[in-house]
Parts: structure tokens; C-alpha cells; sequence
């Protein structure tokens, strides 16, 4: 392993990134880009319901328009098993997974997919859609978490019952599990709490917003063997889910991802390759699909809308002592919304000797939802941090210091169990607190500042790199990570420095299923920590190599050396003698031999042939990310907008490998989290059918809404990777919402206990 | 649907193409001319995605039919770059790291372009303004402002 | 003797106990040896003979990656946790 050392050549340094040129020229192919010959268009129809029973589908009409080459719906697919697989991220139940792709006897929201079109155009195709005749039995649909809930709830799912506390029941019900976690005695912790605060929160329904829609491409190809272009996180993802729902063997799949207009989580789970996949079966060509806008909203995975109760206590010097929280997520149509997470997240910034917290996953009528960036952490922070705002308040506590004080660190326990390594997270709120915006006075009418803190986990899992060398001393590095945000650079960076050559000498490339072992999404944080592990790995397998190799060569040398002599058998040369250090292999037994990097490269033909180093990685040691953010508001009384007039995001990053890409993730992040907090919902009419999907009326930020958002990188290396990367593109996403409705707090007297805190609500809490 | 024979000009080249009268600019950029470098964000002239010049007016191509662009001069982001070098706005989103995923990137850099061509030293106020109709969902636009500035300083020294 | 900690979900099973000391070196052992002393465990964290997909085990606060071959040491924590991921 690589030590840390506080000197580095490539690692913290902004580079320009690879694919720089193709993405600022437009050459850069995205999944929408792709051209294929005898290329059809595909386009998906959908329940214009949001709870209904199937009850016939008559295609015949859409078949006989000209151009139409073919038509699908569920029977064109194997039938679903009823069963769990070890797909992508997590395992995922391949029927409900199935279903959600393509409605089987119902449709469980206004958007679930029931038939599709492939034509010669996507203007004909769409024509097509018009003609296929469903028959629908409406049923009454459920759009709200408490509603769900009711014993008299209409049923999404006749056979789902409750798993109750882990146990399977019988009791049939929208509740799919109900689950909690327990530690120490929060009853007596509330009895010796001096003061109390107990409030309720509603979160509502949030989409991740990539501006590039969802797309696929796919030939299934007369040999039987189906090639997928697709826009997505993982394309091995893709390729055991597609494999799993078109009961195929993944070696009869191939997905090559194309760039990708950002993803967030949403990216993950497939919607459209399965469905192409069956069009270009049926149509003998290669059929692709995009999404509009307006299915990307009604069709795709948002994050969960929730009810969230927290009770927290603390003694009079400000000291938590219990801490209870009951979260209620909407899953949407299919179970599994993140409220495990949320639970697991929520009170993990304080070391909290009592904590109970319980969880609901809940079916309602609404797209099953989808990982967000931090997958259920948001809003369990906006209620949980709104109420240690709270606590603070009461016992006459600056709000960082209450952090200061509960603060986490190593040893302390999480309500789920394990104890936290080495964790920055006390670091934050120190240079939170010493910070020049906290010093600052904020003046004037109508103006608040508020605080809040976020936690993420983090992910490790798996990733294959492989670096081949060229004679010049240049390599070729292949990983399987899409590039959502810069982990080209950064991964090649991790590289170049362990090889000890410049960053312009190592050329990455991604590639695809049939080009590099597995690796596991670009998603979860994982990217520069796993991905770079295996580059890591990878370049000290190809340092060896020439190791070897040198060592070979230096040991016959020294035979022709020692020629007749009795001291040769004493002699040799190992792998073990052979040095490397800044760009020069030495021998140890003999100072006269040493050899530059590209000088062993250039011989590599005539000493054991082709270099290619390799390796696989699944780390431990990921390390937990932790966030404090401050944010400076002024509220409009006579409007209730909200606007920011400061932001500061301070994060502890482990080592930042390219500091502007580190920077660039907080940032996008902090920007979403305030769209979540200011603007964004889901907003439903009483059948079920948003009625705001498009970017007009979800209402995302702009550059207009914000000023320049200012990041502190607290670097607390983590000593589970070699150059002490922890990962940081989710947490930045966790603390804005609760830190927005502190700082509304403090500007209008008023506590914020709904999101989005849109000018409507918070005028209606002025006017309370 | 019967086709249109539409003559224009694109990126100072003249181009003719076939084409319904139902289709968008941007769909035939993208689909029959083989310039996919425009983007489709959302095809109804909320994201800013498919920004292009149309007479060096700022426009969403999704928004354009066409055959409204019989006559005319369209630029797009491939006409940015000379075989030599890239336009200075083009360098600065580099060097700023401005950009992420890069989905947003040519409807940005095309309406950077058309802001500094009417206002070359434009203040952040007047950057964020001009840029409003641009979404951007990875880089929380701070970078993108801090490159366009940086950009019209160096085209200003130019 | 590890330490295993009883999920807030199994403490039923267990008379309210939530931490026990357990002989075992593999997750799997420890499993087995748990499920001697409070019947009825297995059956809540196995499926099919492997871990259940909704459960996962952490020891000394690090992921386990090996399933039910996963290592423990003499004094490790052992927690059965909701697996995480990511977006």
C-alpha cells in the first residue's frame, strides 16, 4: 500500500479531464447521440390511470399504420418469477422489477408502461400509441403516506402482506415493512431529558432532474445475441437486470454505456432497455427510445414523499440524551423506498446514548421510486436537524455548538449498532464554527441564518481495472465506471501517481460489459474510492511486473559478471532488490544498475513481452461522509420567497484526488438540496396525475436563484484507501433543506415543517 | 407527410435538407443533419439544452420548426471550434471544471457566446441573468458563471 | 467470544436480550450457535441457506463481504443491519 505522504505529484492537482474536448465540442456520444443502420424509434404507452385493472389490449389498429413495424405488451415477455436476485446495487425482486417495466394485469400509477411501438420515425410512432385500445377498470387510488396506511386503504398489491418488525405476517396491507432499531432506554433517557421537543414533518415527492432524458438502444441480433446502448450508471447493471427480465444468460448481453447526461440514482434500475430489447426481437432491426420529459416525471423513480415524527431530549448543559423518530416513506407503486437508510441516517451526526427509531415502507399510486443522491437521508435530516435547531434554541445554545458538544466521532454507536471508525465529522463543525461566514453579523429586516448537519454511508463494492502498457512509457487504462462527473481524471490521477508518471501519460477509457470485469455503479460515492482502489492496485500489479522482469534481467547480467567465480551462487537477484522511486527501478546489490520507467517500457518486447497490470477491488474501510453547511436567507413578507444571499458547505472530502471535481460535487449537490427545500414537489390532482411535469412548474434552481456556493474541504484522510479518499458526491445533498428552514426560521419567527418551503407555505405561515 | 426542401446555412456552411413541416429544428440537427452536439433536454423550451444562434439570436432549437430556418444563418456548438484550437469559452469550462456530466455544456457555451457578443463584459448579475434560461442540474452553476466571466476577460484581451 | 448484538426486530426471540457473547469464527458458526441458544433466529436471518437478501452483517463496523463465510475475531462486534447502497 501506498503511504500517505503529505507530498504528491499528481494527486491535488486540476488537471484538465480527458473527455474535456468531446464534451465542450459536442462530439461526445450520449445515449440519445447513438445512430444505428435500419435504426427504428420506439415510444412506450402508458396508463393514463393511476390505479386501474387491465383489462384487454388491442393492438391491431397501431400494427396496420404505415411505418409501424411492430407492436408489444407484456405477453411479448417471459413470465416473471416471483423471486429475489443479487442485481446491481441490491437485490431487487425480478417480478416487481419486470412489472414496473411492463404493467402485467394492472397499473399501479398514471404512467406504468402497458405496450409499445417501434417505427420508422418517432412522429409515427407516437401516431401508433393513439391507436392501441386498453380497456380499464378504474380503481380508487392512493396518493398519500397516512392514507396508505389506513386498515380501509384501497390495496395496491392483493397478496402483499406486512413484514412486521422482520417477521412475514398475514395481514394484508400497503404497509410492505415496518421496521426498527433500538439502543439503550430512550423511555428513561426522555424521563431524565429536561427538555423535550417533539414535532412532524412532510416531505414531498422529488425527482432527481438529470437533463438528459432516459434512453436505449438495442439490437437483438439474429444470432440471438442483444447489444444495449444505453445512458445509465452501471452497465453491468443493466446487463443482469435485462438478462434476469428477458431470461436470457448474461453472456448473451452486451451493454456499452454512453456518456451520461447525469443520473443521481436515477439511472440504475432499467425502464427502457428491456422494453427495446423486445421491440427489436420482434422487428428484426435496432430500435431506439428516449423519454420525454413528461414521462421522465410520471414514469421514471423520484424520491419518496414522507411523514417523519422526531423526539429528541437533552439535559439543561445541552447534552442529547434520547432520541426517538417514526419515518414514513412512500415506496410508490412496488416496495423498497431508502427508509432504512433514513432511519439508520437520521440521528448519526450525535453521539446519542437512547435512540429508537422506526421505519415504514409504504405503497401508494405513484412511480416506484428510485435512489436520489443520499437515498432517504434528506429528509430524515430536514427533521431531525430542525429539531436539535430547536433544542439549541430553547436551551439558549448556539446551534453549532449543541453540535459541537453531541458531536460523533470514533467509537461512538449508530442506532443500527456498529460504531463509527475514523470519521471528520467534529471537524466540520469546527471549521463551521471558525468559519468567516459564521463570524460574520447578518443585518437587516427579515433575514435569517440558519445550520444544519448530514450523514451519509458511503459504498465500497466492486470494480475491475486494467492498465496495459505501451513502449513508450504511456499506458491505457480501461475501467468500467460511466463518468458522471470526472472520475476519468480522477481515477487516471490515482494511476499516474502510484506509477510515478505524469497524469497526461495515462489515457483512460470506459468501456462496457464485453470490455472489463465487473464494476459496480458509478453511484453511492463509490467512483474515485473503489474505481481508484483497483487503478491503484492495478498500476503496483504493473510495477511488479517490471519488477520481476528486471530483476531477471539484472540477475542474468550479474552471471556474466561472475563468470568462473564461487561467490555467483551467492549472489542473485530478486524482485525483492529491485527499488522503485520517482520514475527510476533500482537494484539494491548494485548501485551501477538502474533503469527509467520508459526505459524499461521501450524493452518490454525483448524482456517477457506485453505489461498488463490487473485488479479487482471490493474495499472495507469505506469511511462515512459527514457535512455542515451555513446558508444566510431573506424572506419577502409579502410573497414569501426565499432568497440566499450566502452558502457555505463545509465537508470533510478524505484526500481530495482533483479538488475541482470534489468541489464541483458539493456544489451540485448543495444546489439540488435547495431545489428540494425552495421549489420542488410532485404535485398531484386528486386522480393520481401530476399535474407539473415539466421543467416549467417543477420548478428547479437556476443561475438567477443563487450565489456562488462556497465549499471547505476538511480533509481527514481515511485510512482505508491509500491515498485516504473518502467519498463525496452524496452527503452534500443531506443538510440544505433542514439548514434552509433554520435559517427561515430565524428570519420569520416561524418553524418550517414542511418541504418544499415554497413562497405558498411560507406565506401561509406568515399570515398564521 | 409530404416534405419540405429547406435551404439554409449552418455553422457558415450552406446545407439543404428534407424535411416535415412538424419537425423540429432541433430533430432535424439531430436526427437528419447528424449534429447531435445540441441536446434534447426536454423539447419544450424549459431547460436550454438545445440552445443555438438563429441570426445570432439565442434560441431553443426545440422550439424552431425547421423550416423557419429557410434563409438563414444557425450556429451550433460544432461551429465553435477552429481544427487548431478551442473558443476561449470553450477552454475556460475546461479549466473551471464547469462542467460534470457536460449534457448542459453546449446550450450554455452557446448562449455564453451570444451574451458576450452583445454585452463583452457582462457583471455575475448579468451572467446569472442571461443564463437563467439554462439548466443545470451537477455543477450548481458557480463554476459555469466563474468560466464565463474568466472567458469574456481573456476575449476582451483578444 | 464475539459479541453479537441482537437487531431491536429479533429481541422477541431472545427474552429482550440484545447483546450475547457467541462462540464462532465464521459468521455462519455463530449463526448456528445463536440459533441453539434462542430457536427460531436462523429462520429470521437465512433464506435458502444464505444470508436474506434484505439483511446485512457488519463486524467491527466494516461491511462484511463473504456472507456467511465472513471472519470474526475474538472480540468483534457483530450487528445484522439493512444493506446500504446508493444513488
Amino acid at each position: 500500500m501506498a503511504e500517505a505522504t503529505a507530498e504528491y505529484k499528481v494527486i491535488g492537482t486540476r488537471p484538465i479531464r480527458p473527455d474535456g474536448a468531446d464534451k465542450v465540442t459536442g462530439r461526445a456520444v450520449y445515449g440519445g447521440d447513438m445512430r444505428l443502420t435500419g435504426m427504428l424509434h420506439g415510444k412506450v404507452l402508458r396508463s393514463p390511470h393511476a390505479h386501474a385493472r387491465i383489462k384487454s389490449i388491442n393492438t391491431a389498429k397501431a400494427e396496420a399504420l404505415p411505418g409501424v413495424k411492430t407492436v408489444i405488451t407484456v405477453k411479448d415477455f417471459p413470465v416473471a418469477e416471483d423471486r429475489m436476485a443479487n442485481l446491481g446495487e441490491m437485490a431487487v425482486n425480478v417480478k416487481l422489477l419486470s412489472n414496473n417495466v411492463m404493467a402485467a394485469d394492472k397499473v399501479l400509477y398514471k404512467g406504468h408502461a402497458v405496450a409499445a411501438v417501434a417505427a420508422t420515425n418517432a412522429h409515427i410512432a407516437e401516431e401508433a400509441l393513439g391507436l392501441i385500445e386498453v380497456e380499464y377498470e378504474v380503481l380508487p387510488p392512493v396518493l398519500d403516506v397516512l392514507d396508505a396506511m389506513k386498515d380501509e386503504a384501497p390495496l395496491l398489491h392483493e397478496t402483499m402482506t406486512t413484514t412486521e418488525l422482520g417477521q412475514k405476517t398475514d395481514k394484508r396491507s400497503n404497509i410492505a415493512n415496518h421496521m426498527r432499531f433500538l439502543l439503550g432506554d430512550p423511555a428513561q433517557g426522555f424521563r431524565e431529558a429536561d427538555v423535550v421537543i417533539e414535532r412532524e414533518f412532510d416531505t414531498a415527492t422529488v425527482h432527481q432532474g438529470y437533463i438528459e432524458p432516459h434512453n436505449a438502444t438495442a439490437l437483438w441480433n439474429e444470432d440471438g445475441h442483444l447489444y444495449i446502448w444505453t445512458s445509465t450508471q452501471g452497465a453491468f447493471v443493466v446487463q443482469r437486470q435485462a438478462a434476469e427480465i428477458l431470461g436470457l444468460p448474461v453472456s448473451q448481453v452486451s451493454v456499452t454505456p454512453c456518456e451520461i447526461g447525469g443520473g443521481f440514482g436515477g439511472k440504475i434500475s432499467v425502464y427502457l432497455e428491456p422494453v427495446a430489447a423486445v421491440l427489436s426481437r420482434k422487428a428484426g432491426r435496432p430500435v431506439k427510445i428516449i423519454m420525454s420529459r413528461i414521462e421522465e416525471f410520471e414514469a421514471t423513480g423520484p424520491t419518496p414523499a414522507s411523514h417523519i415524527k422526531v423526539k429528541m431530549g437533552a439535559k439543561k448543559d445541552g447534552r442529547l440524551v434520547a432520541a426517538e423518530a417514526s419515518l414514513m416513506y412512500e415506496a410508490g407503486a412496488f416496495p423498497g423506498s431508502p427508509v432504512g437508510a433514513g432511519c439508520m441516517c437520521i440521528f448519526s451526526p450525535y453521539a446519542i446514548p437512547n435512540m429508537q427509531v422506526d421505519g415504514y415502507d409504504v405503497v401508494v399510486n405513484k412511480p416506484k421510486t428510485a435512489a436520489y443522491r443520499a437515498p432517504g437521508a434528506t429528509n430524515a435530516a430536514f427533521a431531525s436537524e430542525t429539531v436539535v435547531d430547536e433544542l439549541a434554541e430553547k436551551l439558549g445554545m448556539d446551534p453549532l455548538e449543541i453540535r459541537r458538544l453531541n458531536g460523533a466521532k470514533e467509537g461512538d454507536r449508530r442506532v443500527d449498532g456498529p460504531t463509527f471508525p475514523r470519521i471528520g465529522y467534529l471537524e466540520t463543525v469546527h471549521a463551521a464554527l471558525e468559519h468567516e461566514h459564521y463570524a460574520t453579523p447578518l443585518t437587516g429586516p427579515h433575514r435569517g441564518r440558519g445550520v444544519a448537519s448530514g450523514f451519509w454511508f458511503n459504498v465500497g463494492f466492486q470494480s475491475t481495472v486494467v492498465i496495459n502498457v505501451n513502449a513508450d512509457g504511456t499506458v491505457s487504462l480501461v475501467e468500467g465506471s460511466t463518468d458522471i462527473g470526472g472520475t476519468r481524471a480522477s481515477i487516471a490521477m490515482q494511476a499516474a501517481e502510484t506509477l510515478g508518471i505524469p497524469y497526461e501519460d495515462v489515457r483512460p477509457t470506459v468501456v462496457g460489459t464485453d470490455g472489463i470485469g465487473f464494476t459496480d455503479v458509478t453511484g453511492g460515492s463509490r467512483t474515485t474510492f473503489a474505481t481508484g482502489y483497483a487503478a491503484h492496485e492495478a498500476a503496483l500489479d504493473v510495477l511488479r511486473q517490471m519488477q520481476e522482469r528486471l530483476a531477471r534481467r539484472w540477475d542474468g547480467e550479474m552471471e556474466k559478471e561472475f563468470e568462473g567465480q564461487a561467490e555467483r551462487a551467492t549472489v542473485r537477484i530478486t524482485p525483492d532488490d529491485v527499488t522503485y522511486a520517482n520514475g527510476v527501478f533500482k537494484c539494491a546489490k548494485d548501485a551501477g544498475k538502474s533503469m527509467t520507467f520508459k526505459e524499461v517500457t521501450a524493452q518490454m518486447a525483448r524482456m517477457g513481452g506485453p505489461i498488463t497490470g490487473r485488479a479487482t477491488s471490493q474495499p472495507r474501510g469505506v469511511g462515512g461522509a459527514f457535512a455542515t453547511h451555513i446558508v444566510d436567507v431573506e424572506v419577502d413578507p409579502d410573497t414569501g420567497k426565499v432568497t440566499i444571499l450566502r452558502y457555505t458547505a463545509v465537508q470533510d472530502a478524505g484526500r481530495a484526488i482533483h479538488p475541482s471535481y470534489v468541489e464541483g460535487q458539493i456544489q451540485g449537490g448543495v444546489v439540488q438540496g435547495i431545489g428540494w427545500a425552495l421549489n420542488e414537489e410532485f404535485v398531484y390532482n386528486d386522480n393520481g396525475n401530476m399535474v407539473n411535469s415539466s421543467f416549467l412548474d417543477y420548478r428547479m434552481p437556476t443561475t438567477l436563484d443563487l450565489p456562488m456556493i462556497e465549499t471547505i474541504l476538511v480533509e481527514v484522510p481515511n485510512p482505508g484507501h491509500p491515498y485516504g479518499v473518502r467519498g463525496v458526491g452524496e452527503v452534500p445533498i443531506v443538510p440544505p433543506v433542514a439548514a434552509l428552514a433554520n435559517a427561515i426560521y430565524r428570519a420569520t419567527g416561524k418553524r418550517m415543517t414542511q418541504s418544499p418551503m415554497s413562497p405558498g407555505y411560507v406565506l401561509s405561515k406568515l399570515m398564521e | 407527410m409530404p416534405k419540405i426542401h429547406v435551404q439554409t446555412r449552418i455553422n457558415g456552411e450552406d446545407i439543404d435538407f428534407l424535411c416535415e413541416s412538424r419537425q423540429s429544428l432541433l430533430e432535424v440537427l439531430r436526427d437528419d443533419l447528424g449534429l447531435t452536439g445540441t441536446k434534447e433536454g426536454c423539447s419544450n423550451g424549459n431547460c436550454g439544452a438545445c440552445s443555438v444562434l438563429l441570426d445570432g439570436v439565442l434560441v431553443d432549437s426545440c422550439l424552431v420548426l425547421a423550416v423557419e430556418t429557410a434563409g438563414r444563418e444557425v450556429a451550433t456548438i460544432e461551429g465553435l471550434a477552429t481544427p487548431s484550437q478551442l473558443h476561449p469559452l470553450q477552454q475556460k469550462f475546461l479549466e473551471h471544471a464547469a462542467l460534470q456530466c457536460g449534457i448542459c455544456t453546449p446550450g450554455f457555451i452557446m448562449a455564453a457566446k451570444a451574451l458576450l457578443a452583445q454585452n463583452p463584459k457582462p457583471t455575475e448579475h448579468e451572467v446569472r441573468y442571461w443564463l437563467a434560461g439554462n439548466l443545470c442540474r451537477c455543477t450548481g452553476y458557480d463554476k459555469i458563471v466563474r468560466a464565463v466571466l474568466d472567458a469574456a476577460a481573456v476575449m476582451e484581451k483578444a | 467470544m464475539a459479541i453479537v448484538f441482537i437487531p431491536a426486530m429479533l429481541q422477541p426471540l431472545t427474552g429482550g436480550v440484545s447483546q450475547v457473547r457467541v462462540a464462532g469464527r465464521t459468521i455462519r458458526t455463530i449463526i448456528n450457535n445463536l440459533e441453539e441458544r434462542f430457536p427460531g433466529v436462523k429462520e429470521r436471518l437465512l433464506q435458502d441457506g444464505d444470508l436474506r437478501p434484505d439483511i446485512a452483517i457488519a463486524v467491527d463496523g466494516e461491511m462484511g463481504l463473504d456472507g456467511l463465510a465472513e471472519q470474526v475475531g475474538e472480540n468483534s462486534e457483530v450487528h445484522f443491519i439493512p444493506p446500504i447502497s446508493g444513488g
